[in-house]
């Protein structure tokens, strides 16, 4: 048997690994997605007094500590059964909408975007945010540096530091803003609504223009169908900070809704001995394997699912762009992994409005940000939607709020399957009768690249390059085949046969 | 003219802050990138270990190594680019002194493993599973890294000659060590590159050296905004720990928790905060002082949040006693 290595994700042979195995006939067997790592925040936190979670678990990703920082804050409202003074609430929303303007800037133009805008099929040397500038112009990637340093202004601001931020406690946050700062960030809001609409018409001018890119986004080596996960306000739209988690199946249809409390009831965690990540799956399904479809308990949580999962934007300008979205790809709910970063462009409008709505109410000044707790704390969950995906803390404490068990499903962990089948689809898309491309490196780049993959919860690469390397060794072990990166069109093209 | 010196960026166990820290000095970035040949960085450019290997000893100038090393793979990437680099630099907290993930020395492997895939209320695991380092699947062997029961720090596995504290280090401490190793102005081997100053030092908040009766948790009280928040009764390391981040932490009212590590010449970072802290007790006898310290919960949590792994205690035994017994490589801190 034939056995392929691609040690990706990065930036090493280190914090992830695929191994595809092929068989007689050199058509793919078997492929496994393996995670090497693990750091156990949820043992040793035990000890640690509750209150200092959100500045504990911000350390799991120096990507989006802001989420951690915002997951942990709410349980421990919770936690305490204390309500944040409305101006505190609004403070946290505000600060987390800066951060996801952030982060899906990020993604866009310097991680995921490069494969559309320069194209999928460009030298790997070009297909990163220098290649963007290079297309689009020059003004553009000022902007990108711009948009990112401007935010973590706010970040800092609110937060106390740009990474791993240290502001909030059970009850609110540790300080408020100044009138200052409001109109301050007021402008800064606005500058990231116009952001929003320059991207998403930089998107639909060099993708959506190109029906290669379209047809590429809806090929079916890139569609799997599986349940979708999201928070949702009470009008069903689309929330980061708040709201319920609600499920819908394959054909679009609600199959649950919950509210932070009662997560376990919905989902469960398989194991596997090749990897230290566990596989989230919905518990009322089951687990049936890595396998797509309706009976099968997998769901996918990226920003595609959020809007599969939601009935709309709760801002005007991105709810525009996701009836477009709709339209154009065949209603709901889309089961094409790429379109995640159509998705993404939507969320970060929305990021924008609703951040600009936050600074323009005069109460998010409001010098009240924080509500002293008095109940006796026992156990608190709390959940936001992280950019990767539905981030869940649970913590019950002692009477005198020591830990006594903590449990956390983290954004990118609810994708660990649906990434694994999407790789595996990419495999068999692409090896067929022994005959191994090299353009398989770049297609399963690109099917993982749409997750955004955060293992660790931290596996960014930058600029644009998930670097991949693929090794075709014999059954000696022999090394038989060195594959680079570059992908030829005519690759992109068997691929979407 | 002299070729540009050989730079190389590594994370072993960490959160990837360190690696968006350096992202982090925007456009100055720029400037690192022509001063410096990056012959190695995973996180951002495509080079690959055999790269590395290929590579001749000493032949990389400057590593800033971010992350502690937890597992087998940690290990061999340690010992690999020591091999390779002149100078090694402990990038951040998790590389110099453990940092968060250090405080897992309070437990081990085994207890870790027990929660995280049996006992964690959604794992559903009847077979129970954990990961190995070999598993036969029906079509060959899948190989994981061996993980340790023990977190260590950089310099515990090779040695180090300089180090670079900060969770992460802010964007003005880490232009000062591209600054010293551009000019060869570096102190003495062994040494923290920044200010030998405290966070104190540079904190806004007044101080009336006032004593307490008591600690508060920061959710019990909203503190003055322009006084010492230890002395309103809210822990704060500042007191015994090194600055270069600008107090940023006490200026939004939330006591620092040490991640610059000590000062000179401080063995152990815990014991010099007990030391601080113990300044401010409003306390005739012992007595008095254990009725003071008990409303501050978790002290080796507080005390050793960034450097367990680094100090004098390094970890605990188990709960009944019984001592780990980590393998031969573990102990020698070598990939097995």
């Amino acid at each position: 048997m034939t056995r392929i290595s691609i040690d990706p994700i990065t930036r090493l042979e280190g914090h992830g690994k695929i191994e595809i195995f092929l068989d007689q006939q050199g058509n793919v067997d078997n492929c496994y997605f393996q995670v090497p790592e693990l750091r156990g925040f949820e043992v040793f936190c035990v000890g640690r007094p509750a209150e200092e979670m959100p500045r504990l678990t911000s350390r799991i990703c120096g990507v989006c500590p802001e989420a951690h920082h915002m997951a942990a804050a709410k349980a421990l409202d919770d936690l305490y059964r204390v309500e944040p003074p409305l101006a505190g609430k609004k403070l946290r929303e505000m600060f987390y909408m800066a951060f996801y303007v952030t982060d899906h800037t990020t993604h866009f133009y310097a991680l995921g975007g490069p494969d559309f805008v320069v194209g999928p099929g460009a030298p790997p040397a070009e297909r990163n945010i220098l290649g963007v500038i290079a297309k689009v112009g020059l003004e553009i990637g000022g902007q990108v540096i711009a948009t990112r340093k401007r935010n973590h202004q706010v970040i800092e601001m609110i937060g106390g530091r740009t990474i791993h931020p240290v502001a909030a406690l059970p009850g609110g946050m540790s300080q408020p803003i100044t009138e200052e700062q409001r109109q301050q960030i007021i402008e800064i809001a606005r500058q990231n609504v116009e952001f929003g609409q320059f991207t998403i018409q930089l998107f639909h001018d060099v993708v959506l223009a190109n029906t290669d890119y379209v047809d590429l986004i809806t090929s079916p080596g890139y569609t799997q169908k599986t349940y979708y996960m999201g928070l949702v306000d009470e009008n069903n739209h689309v929330n980061f900070y708040d709201g319920k988690v609600r499920v819908v199946d394959p054909d679009g249809h609600e199959f649950c809704k919950y509210a932070p409390g009662e997560y376990t009831e919905h989902i469960a965690e398989h194991v596997e001995p090749w990897s230290y990540l566990k596989f989230p799956y919905l518990k009322n399904v089951g687990w049936k394997g890595f396998v797509d479809g309706k009976d099968s308990g997998i769901y996918c949580a990226t920003p595609l699912s959020r809007l599969n999962a939601a009935d709309g934007m709760a801002t005007p300008l991105a709810q525009a762009e996701y009836e477009r979205m709709y339209e154009t790809l065949g209603g709901k709910p889309v089961h094409h992994t790429l379109a995640a970063h159509w998705a993404r462009v939507i969320e970060l409008q929305y990021a924008a409005e609703r951040m600009l709505q936050l600074a323009e109410d005069p109460e998010v000044a409001d010098p009240v940000v924080r509500a002293i707790p008095t109940a006796t704390p026992t156990e608190g969950i709390g959940i936001v939607e992280a950019p990767r995906g539905t981030l869940t803390h649970h913590f019950k404490t002692d009477p005198d709020g020591i830990l006594t068990e903590v449990n956390l499903i983290v954004g990118t962990t609810n994708n660990n399957a649906p990434i694994y089948i999407s790789i595996r689809k990419a495999a068999e898309a692409l090896i067929q009768n022994g005959n191994v491309n090299d353009g398989i490196l770049n297609m399963i780049e690109m099917a993982f690249r749409s997750y955004d993959p955060c293992l660790s919860c931290a596996t960014h690469s930058l600029p644009g390059q998930m670097p991949l390397e693929l090794v075709v060794r014999d059954s000696r072990g022999a090394v038989t085949h060195h594959a680079s990166q570059y992908v030829p069109p005519e690759l992109l093209e068997q691929f979407d046969r | 003219m002299s070729e540009k010196p050989k730079l190389a960026l590594y994370w072993a166990s960490s959160c990837g802050g360190c690696e968006i820290a350096v992202l982090g000095l925007h456009e100055k970035i720029l400037n690192v990138a022509e001063a410096f040949d990056i012959v190695f960085w995973p996180c951002v450019m495509d080079f690959k270990y055999a790269d590395v290997e290929a590579m001749d000893d000493d032949s990389i100038d400057v590593c800033l190594f971010n992350g502690a090393i937890r597992n087998d793979e940690n290990a061999r990437l340690a010992h690999l680019l020591r091999r390779k680099s002149k100078v090694m630099v402990a990038f951040g907290s998790c590389a110099s002194g453990g940092s968060m993930p250090g405080l897992a020395n309070f437990t081990d492997r085994d207890a870790m493993f027990d929660w995280i895939y049996h006992k964690s209320p959604t794992t559903d695991n009847p077979d129970g599973i954990v990961p190995m380092k070999h598993t036969d699947v029906p079509e060959g062997d899948l190989e994981l890294p061996g993980f340790w029961h023990t977190v260590k720090t950089l310099a515990q596995v090779v040695p180090v000659d300089y180090f670079l504290p900060g969770c992460p280090p802010e964007a003005s401490s880490i232009e000062m060590a591209v600054n010293a190793i551009l000019t060869g102005q570096l102190p003495p081997p062994g040494s923290v590159i920044g200010p030998d100053v405290t966070v104190c030092d540079e904190c806004p908040r007044e101080k009336h050296e006032k004593k307490i009766k008591r600690f508060y948790r920061p959710y019990e009280i909203i503190p003055d905004p322009d006084t010492c928040l230890l002395e309103q009764g809210l822990f704060c390391a500042g007191i015994a720990t090194r600055s270069g981040c600008g107090a940023r932490c006490p200026q939004v009212g939330m006591g620092c928790r040490g991640c610059y590590g000590p000062n000179e010449g401080v063995v152990d970072h815990g014991a010099k905060i007990l030391t601080g802290i113990a300044s401010v007790l409003d306390a005739q006898t012992p007595e008095e002082v254990d009725a003071i310290l008990d409303t501050l919960p978790d002290p080796a949590g507080y005390f050793y949040r960034f450097h367990l792994p680094d100090s004098l205690l390094r970890r605990r035994a188990r709960a009944n006693g019984e001592k780990i017994v980590a393998p031969a490589s573990e102990a020698a801190g070598e990939p097995a």
